[in-house]
């Protein structure tokens, strides 16, 4: 397949790409967002000041939401404005619109919600006290377990038994386009504009709080500016408050937060600790896999529990054990609520995974790289939940390619030379192997049934019509290269229509590396049904394609071709949702990442010197957009290894600035080195398997191994900021 | 907006102070949207004050004029041959676009403790100019700040140049510690020069103004022995005193200047070196 330029490349060079806050709407108010200043409590008053004119504001609370006060997702526990009670800081309660920003701004701030305090929760690790109990009897919002053979008889029989405690913190998403949408009125029907990754996730949550049917609400993307699920979940709520606002005032209305705003009130990646208890034979194979997750839910149930379900698929790793046991909890707490984040709870769980290989590694006295060789699941050979892999991927070759390709070996030996001429600097190697699974966890394909269609247009063009959305990986560019394979055509006259809800079907939600894979091999068939529809064969390729598409309108006129398809499952995968036992995936990517880093002894500063991304992605469909999102992963990881530290205060951010929330600058980020190897996977788009999450599951716990390997020491946690690693250091070395 | 010094300082004058003097605007316009309150000050804009644009060399010193950006001494290769650690300094303030308008003068009179430019001013005995409706008077850097955004200027007067003494420097040094390689703010700074004049050691982020350190200075002018970096243990508490902040930990911030004072120094002073572990 050849690899065309990014469609809308230039558009967003050269700044003419339009995102929300550039739509020119006549007349529009702008929305601002009155906060909850308490973790938890009960709302005494809301005290409008003295000092503003309220007559010329639009003033909304939940007294003017129509339908339910519930944001719809997976549970209904979140409501769109707090009425009575508040569960973390910077709940919103009140919505206010004005036609000036600034005005707005000194509103907002003239108006004071009064809670009477009640106890709040913060720490996820500890058990709540009676009176912080607001969930159930133990504030657990869900909780999964898996089990295969017999963990106990295996933990008993095993030559050591290697146990460790590792943790993650929150990930601010820094999508380059902050939170925004706009609203207004189509004679009675409601319309969403905005930045998002799941158009239809937003029109259910506003047919639910409107009390509409779907007749009455549509919603449509704009140009987004990354997600990163960042857009997934929290974009519900935000087109629900700019509905309210634009249907009291009568008048469009635009919502767009600040950074500070966005960094403060928004979800995050949710903090983990997962404990590991491993059985392992003395030449290093593990006979039993213990496994313990607790992640920090927040204050409301968000996407918890299937961060929780595909954090548990991923917490035993890429490797055949016989014997595991994982059991993972996600629990309340009064902080702003976690949400979905690239890799969605795998990142958590093989962080843990891949530093505790090293850990055991070292107690057996065993190298890094032949402990993962001994256990790399071979063909055959099945994961945690049963799943037997057979997809033609040879795992330890990938290994040694990226062993190889690293020079691993040889920069070992380097590393020993620089050492004896270096005062302060030392530096170290360290590995990671890992998988992601494409696609929704368990039945989800199954039970959602993506649709879509591709329409045939009279001039003979092609238009692909899903509500998959841009969001910066590529799908536009890769949607119509799957076209133009599979048709035979130019991948110019393919267009991809925006998606709108009020012309596209539900191709399900732009999230879990499913676009590609999934979504594309959706098109591939509509591909196939359209030809069909056209009394076409297979061998019908290019322009009798567009021909019998011109003649068919001839014959048809004012009618409209399309091409259609809904998710079908491909064969021999089944899944038992009860027991968390069977294919959880249709197919896993697989990685083994290197990372060089170099600590600096004075500062306690780490630096990532070179990396190596070695994975197998099924066929890759456009080398430059794949290479593009394993490296942006990677960069993206790097930061929540080293430096991205979410500094809490009562459960909410203090840092909310580009100042003192730190990512990495391309002077942070050394030279990526990308390789893949493909085989394709048959029910995928092109072959595609998922990739666009892959890249953030691996390089933490290669970067925090090669940390170990260059001072000597055992980190456990991210960040790892020169601070943690100074007090390491510290403690290790009385000196 | 005025275009000579003579209307800008009549200008200070007239609004007794309560006009805020905006030169790159660099530090004054961050979060600027959110910042509605100062939407209502009064600024007076230098930017048509030529006359205070250029930097030169004179005899015995180099003048940084009050519009001088970091970007204009990043491009003079005198700079670079003569004072580096001025460039260096200037190549750590933001990015490229912050340093091609934020200016030195403005470096100083933001008052940040932790102010790049400052520090190797401070470390190269900068004079401040100051001009006022009642005359020019002239203050040493070192002794400009009073407290936390406390200076010896007074509201009407306006920076108008900067004077640091061209003297044979045998060794210059400046090392910012960040939060990550660019675009940080410096969680430790140190600039150490040797001259004639002796030996300066300046600190931000370590003190509520960027600081001088006497009482290192003093050990490094006796060549008092140091085996490592706990032997400025006790000078850096003398000197400074630094805080918790959102940025890093005052261990953090004790620890580090001291393995940076000792790494530093152990490469020119025969006296200070490992003795034993050197980290």
């Amino acid at each position: 397949m050849s690899t065309p330029l990014r469609r809308e490349g230039l558009d967003k060079l050269t700044g003419r790409e339009r995102y929300v806050d550039d739509l020119d709407l006549a007349g529009c108010l702008w929305g601002m967002t009155v906060r909850s200043p308490a973790a938890r409590g009960r709302i005494r008053e809301v005290r409008f000041g003295d000092g503003v004119d309220w007559s010329e504001f639009v003033v909304v609370d939940f007294r003017d939401i129509p339908g339910p006060n519930e944001i719809r997702l997976i549970e209904l526990d979140q409501p769109v404005l707090a009425a009575d009670r508040v569960r973390h800081i910077h709940e919103p309660v009140v919505l206010v619109a004005h036609s000036s920003r600034t005005m707005c701004r000194r509103a907002i701030e003239q108006i004071e919600i009064v809670v009477d305090p009640e106890p709040a929760v913060f720490d996820f690790r500890v058990e709540p006290r009676a009176e912080q109990v607001q969930h159930d009897s133990d504030n657990v919002l869900s909780r999964i377990s898996i089990n295969k053979g017999d963990i106990e008889a295996a933990l008993a029989r095993a030559d050591h038994v290697v146990e460790g405690v590792y943790e993650t913190g929150a990930q601010e998403h820094v999508y380059l386009e902050t939170q925004g949408m706009a609203a207004w009125l189509d004679g009675d029907v409601v319309v969403i504009q905005g930045s998002m990754q799941c158009p239809f996730y937003v029109l259910n949550a506003l047919m639910h709080a409107l009390g509409r049917d779907a007749s009455g609400v549509r919603v449509v993307q704009s140009s987004t500016g990354g997600g990163f699920g960042g857009k997934e979940d929290f974009p519900s709520n935000l087109a629900i408050h700019t509905a309210l606002l634009a249907l009291k005032a009568g008048r469009a209305v635009k919502m767009i937060y600040d950074r500070a705003e966005d960094m403060a009130a928004t979800t995050k990646r949710h903090p983990s600790r997962v404990r590991h208890r491993t059985g392992v034979m003395s030449d290093g194979r593990l006979v039993a896999q213990d496994i313990e997750v607790l992640l920090d839910a927040g204050a409301y149930a968000t996407l918890s529990s299937v961060v929780l379900s595909r954090g548990i698929i991923h917490a035993g790793g890429p490797y055949a054990c016989d014997n595991v046991r994982i059991c993972v909890r996600a629990v309340l707490t009064n902080s702003v609520p976690f949400g979905a984040f690239r890799g969605f709870g795998a990142p958590q769980t093989q962080f843990a995974l891949e530093r505790h290989m090293d850990v055991i590694a070292q107690r057996l006295g065993l190298d890094p790289v032949e402990i993962r060789r001994r256990n790399l699941i071979c063909d055959g050979q099945s994961t945690a939940t049963g799943q037997v892999i057979n997809d033609g991927t040879d795992r330890v070759a990938l290994l040694d390619l990226a062993v190889a390709e690293s020079k691993f070996v040889e920069k070992k030996a380097a590393h020993v030379s620089f050492h004896a001429g270096s005062a302060y600097c030392r530096r170290g190697l360290g590995l990671a192997t890992f998988m992601h699974g494409g696609g929704f966890t368990g039945s989800g394909e199954d039970t959602l049934k993506a649709k879509l269609h591709v329409g045939g247009c009279r001039d003979g063009s092609i238009e692909v019509l899903s509500a998959i959305t841009e969001i910066g990986q590529g799908t536009k560019t890769i949607f119509a290269s799957i076209v133009a394979e599979r048709l035979g055509v130019d991948a110019s006259v393919v267009t991809i229509a925006t998606p709108d809800t009020a012309r596209v079907p539900n191709s399900c939600p732009t999230v879990a590396s499913r676009s590609a894979m999934v979504v594309g091999r959706l098109l591939e068939r509509a591909c196939d049904d359209l030809r069909a529809r056209l009394g076409l064969t297979p061998e019908d390729r290019g322009e009798r394609v567009q021909e019998a598409i011109r003649e068919w309108h001839v014959l048809h006129p004012g009618e409209a071709l399309l091409g259609k398809a809904e998710y079908e499952r491909p064969p021999n995968i089944a899944w038992d949702e009860k027991t968390y036992r069977g294919d959880a995936y249709g197919a896993f990517a697989w990685g083994t990442y290197v990372a060089e880093v170099e600590v600096d002894l004075r500062t306690c500063a780490c630096r990532v010197l070179s990396f190596h991304a070695v994975q197998e992605v099924g066929r890759v469909l456009n080398r430059t957009l794949a290479t593009g999102q394993i490296q942006g992963g990677v960069v993206q990881a790097i930061g929540w290894a080293l430096m991205e530290d979410c500094v809490w205060e009562q459960g909410a951010m203090k840092n909310t600035q580009f100042t003192n929330y730190i990512i990495p600058t391309t002077l942070d980020v050394p030279p990526i080195s990308v390789t893949f190897l493909e085989t394709p996977y048959a029910f995928g788009g092109g072959g595609a398997k998922g990739l666009g999450e892959l890249p953030m599951d691996g390089p933490a716990p290669a970067i925090l191994n090669a940390v170990a390997d260059a001072v000597g020491i055992e980190p456990v946690s991210i960040p790892l900021t020169p601070e943690q690693l100074l007090e390491l250091l510290s403690h290790d070395d009385a000196t | 907006m005025p275009t000579t010094l003579g209307e800008a300082l009549s200008v200070l004058e007239e609004l007794k102070g309560d006009a805020v003097p905006i030169a790159g605007g660099t530090d004054l316009m961050v979060s600027w949207p959110e910042r509605f309150i100062e939407h209502e000050r009064t600024y007076l804009d230098l930017s048509g004050l030529d006359e205070l644009r250029a930097h030169r060399w004179t005899e015995d010193a180099l003048e940084i004029g009050a519009l001088t950006t970091f970007w204009d001494i990043v491009r003079d290769p005198q700079a670079a041959r003569e004072m580096p650690i001025l460039v260096d300094a200037a190549r750590t303030v933001g990015a490229v676009q912050i340093q091609s308008r934020g200016t030195w003068a403005g470096n100083i009179a933001n008052a940040s403790p932790a102010a790049d430019g400052v520090l190797s001013m401070m470390a190269l005995d900068a004079v401040v100019e100051l001009a006022g409706a009642e005359g020019v008077e002239e203050v040493h850097l070192d002794e400009l700040y009073l407290g936390y955004k406390q200076m010896r200027k007074r509201a009407d007067q306006l920076i108008t140049r900067v004077r640091i003494p061209r003297r044979t420097l045998e060794f210059q040094s400046f090392v910012k510690v960040g939060s990550r390689r660019a675009q940080a703010i410096t969680k430790i700074g140190l600039a150490i020069t040797r001259s004639d004049a002796g030996w300066r050691v300046v600190a931000s982020s370590m003190a509520p103004t960027v600081k001088r350190c006497c009482a290192i200075e003093r050990m490094l002018d006796d060549r008092v022995p140091v085996d490592g970096p706990g032997g400025f243990a006790a000078a850096i508490g003398s000197d400074v005193s630094p805080i918790d902040d959102i940025r890093t930990t005052a261990v953090y911030r004790e620890s580090v200047m001291a393995r940076v004072l000792f790494h530093e120094l152990a490469r020119v002073c025969p006296w200070i070196c490992a003795g034993g572990d050197s980290v």
